[in-house]
């Protein structure tokens, strides 16, 4: 019932009676796509800008950045100012390459259930994200963001910072990690969004 | 005789059945995170917080529901277009355990807060690599029982298949290569825009070999079967299949409009976006051609309603797509709620109504029986229909109010709304919609489950195990 009377005239090399042919003329059709948008753009330079004006993440900072991501923070906030005009007015300089140059993960985004975070660092001191993290809603009565009073209770696992920023190649010195002695979640979290915007030298 | 009629469904079986519960639990979830976007105190614990349990949400049914329904209705395909038994039915067996036991613990590290971040790649790497086995035992069985099928031509689904299992490994290895620093952590290999880039490669795709691939293998067989009508153009599926996955790795950085990402990259995909509709509606077409002669059956068969109604959102969902794609309606829509209402019509709309189809088709046949009720299949089409369109039409409205607020400038270039708050608030009365279309689709949902229930309860015992 399923075979249509010109069924032989558009059978191209029997494709569909070769599994096996199928499978690898599949397998180029999908990799073509794949390698001219992802995969050759890596190579090619240009959405990896230089790193030389790049403020790397100090240990506390990178430690805020995953608490950002174990929470997900990125399913309501993203960072990525768009170069348009009612965007920068309200968020302030359109986003950059040199803005998540070393990111691993990057943190786009791509829901605004909140605002923008690209550039909070610079308009909000330390003070008011600890109250704000701790109740949303005490600063705006109406907000729907979930409060993280809890951060503050609970103390930063170091216990990998050293191995992660191996990992990720930013430097460090013996001091930097002693510096995360009686830090909690909250701390780094905070030391995080204050840097966001402030990526440059 | 007995050799043609052999066939093996005790995995088909399995899978339904884990399917449907996980379906149930994704959808639980989905209902709560709704709730959550108005009530926040509805957070009540760090593993309860909306920032966890969205993900738990989106990976609850695709990989809970979705990939499920594809192992159990694609081992049937298999088994019925070939003409002959599934292969390897003992890694079969193993493929069910191992897939529950997967899914569990991938729950349970989600509720702890282990992500990668990335959208539909939040699984931590040991969790990869336990998926990348469950793929590789899938492909060894599906592939297997093709190679030693007896009827010599393959079948339109069965390229699908193929096609979501090729598609599959390859965006999901590409967007989780990984360097880990613990058990329960790991970066990924690529930074920045880089990796902005791969992972809409991998979302946008997994869009392709997920929720299109693997419902049109079930439509192209279910709608012929149903409808006891030839499929209408057999050329046109052929075209329709090489052009759509060939196209639809071009399109991921329609997702990174207006972000740094090289321009030429997002117009590439702008373009590719466009040209999609080709394809896609090379199926709708088929589907609508198929129906010539036949449209009467749209009244007297609930197969034939959640067939023409998926492939109808499927049609508008590859409509919408597309003109999300171009620039400027892009900057208008992009971040806000109308992207949820889009995916919603996609999933609530398309996915789920061919995957119910395709139960509704399969279950009765291999338990030797009829469907226990169509009236209440009847009704829980009536029900999901409602919910989603109440779901996707809400996030629409809402989506553009909140996107025309955010670009209201006064006349001296400030902002007219310059509190983000003041353009939120305005989105608790549509999520209060949301959240009620979403129960109505819930409900629905409960009523299939409960009729598919029934119908195997009721099936003859006799019936080969």
């Amino acid at each position: 019932m399923f075979v249509d009377r010109n069924i032989t005239e558009v059978t191209i090399m029997d494709v569909d009676k070769k599994p096996v042919l199928f499978i690898i003329l599949a397998v180029v059709t999908i990799l073509a796509g794949t390698l001219a948008t992802t995969f050759i753009p890596l190579f090619m330079g240009t959405a990896s800008p230089s790193r030389e004006n790049i403020k790397f993440y100090t240990a506390l900072e990178l430690e805020g950045r995953d608490i950002y991501i174990r929470e997900g923070c990125n399913n309501c906030h993203t960072q990525m100012v768009r170069p348009l005009k009612f965007e920068t007015a309200r968020y302030g300089d359109y986003s950059t390459l040199a803005d998540s140059a070393i990111d691993r993960p990057h943190l786009w985004g791509s829901k605004r259930t909140g605002p923008d975070l690209a550039r909070v660092g610079r308009k909000y001191p330390a003070a008011w994200h600890v109250i704000h993290m701790k109740s949303p809603q005490s600063m705006y009565p109406k907000s729907n963001m979930p409060p993280y009073a809890w951060l503050a209770d609970r103390d930063l696992n170091t216990k990998y910072t050293e191995a992660k920023m191996k990992t990720l190649g930013y430097p460090y010195t013996a001091a930097d990690l002693r510096a995360l002695e009686g830090k909690t979640e909250m701390d780094a979290i905070i030391a995080y969004l204050l840097r966001l915007g402030n990526e440059l030298r | 005789m007995a050799q043609e009629h052999a066939y093996d469904y005790r995995a088909v079986k399995g899978f339904a059945i884990s399917s449907l519960f996980w379906g149930i639990v994704g959808l639980l979830i989905g209902i709560l995170i709704s709730l959550q976007l108005v009530y926040p105190q509805l957070n009540v614990t760090s593993w309860l917080t909306y920032g966890r349990l969205r993900p738990l949400h989106t990976n609850a049914l695709i990989f809970g529901f979705t990939i499920p329904a594809a192992f159990s209705i694609f081992f049937y395909l298999v088994q019925r277009l070939g003409r002959t038994q599934l292969a390897f039915p003992g890694l079969a067996k193993a493929l069910l355990y191992l897939f529950n036991t997967a899914i569990v613990l991938a729950a349970l590290s989600l509720f702890a807060g282990m992500s990668q971040s990335k959208e539909y790649s939040e699984l931590e790497w040991p969790l990869d690599l336990v998926i990348v086995v469950i793929w590789v035992m899938f492909a060894i069985i599906i592939i297997g029982t093709i190679v030693k099928r007896k009827e010599e031509q393959m079948y339109v689904s069965l390229w699908y298949i193929l096609a979501t299992v090729v598609g599959v490994a390859i965006v999901f290895i590409g967007n989780n290569l990984v360097v880990p620093v613990s058990l329960f952590k790991s970066y990924s290999v690529y930074a920045g825009a880089n990796d902005a880039n791969v992972q809409w490669w991998f979302g946008h795709n997994a869009v392709a070999f997920v929720f299109t691939t693997i419902p049109l293998a079930i439509f192209y067989y279910i709608l012929p079967k149903t409808t006891q009508a030839p499929l209408y153009s057999h050329r046109l599926s052929i075209i329709g299949f090489w052009s759509l996955v060939f196209a639809y790795l071009w399109t991921g950085a329609h997702h990174l409009i207006y972000t740094p990402l090289p321009d030429w990259i997002q117009t590439v995909a702008i373009s590719f976006s466009i040209f999609l509709i080709a394809p896609s509606w090379a199926s709708v077409i088929n589907g609508y051609g198929t129906m010539k002669g036949q449209w009467e059956q749209m009244r007297t068969s609930y197969l034939v309603k959640f067939i023409i109604l998926g492939i109808t959102f499927y049609g508008l969902q590859t409509l919408q797509g597309p003109s999300q794609a171009i620039r400027a309606f892009s900057a208008l829509t992009h971040f806000t709620d109308w992207v949820p209402g889009h995916v919603h019509m996609g999933t609530m709309g398309w996915v789920t109504m061919t995957i119910s189809a395709g139960f509704y088709y399969m279950l009765p046949r291999i338990y030797n029986t009829e469907l226990y009720s169509v009236k209440i299949a009847n009704a829980h089409f009536w029900l999901v229909l409602m919910g989603q369109l109440i779901y996707s039409v809400t996030m629409w409205i809402t989506g553009i109010r909140q996107g025309a607020m955010w670009q209201a400038m006064e006349a001296d270039g400030s902002l007219v709304y310059s509190n983000f708050i003041d353009t939120l608030t305005p989105n608790y009365a549509f999520w209060n919609m949301r959240t009620a279309g979403g129960i109505i689709f819930f409900a629905g949902f409960l009523l299939f489950v409960y009729n598919l229930y029934k119908t195997i309860r009721l099936a003859p015992k006799a019936s080969s195990a």
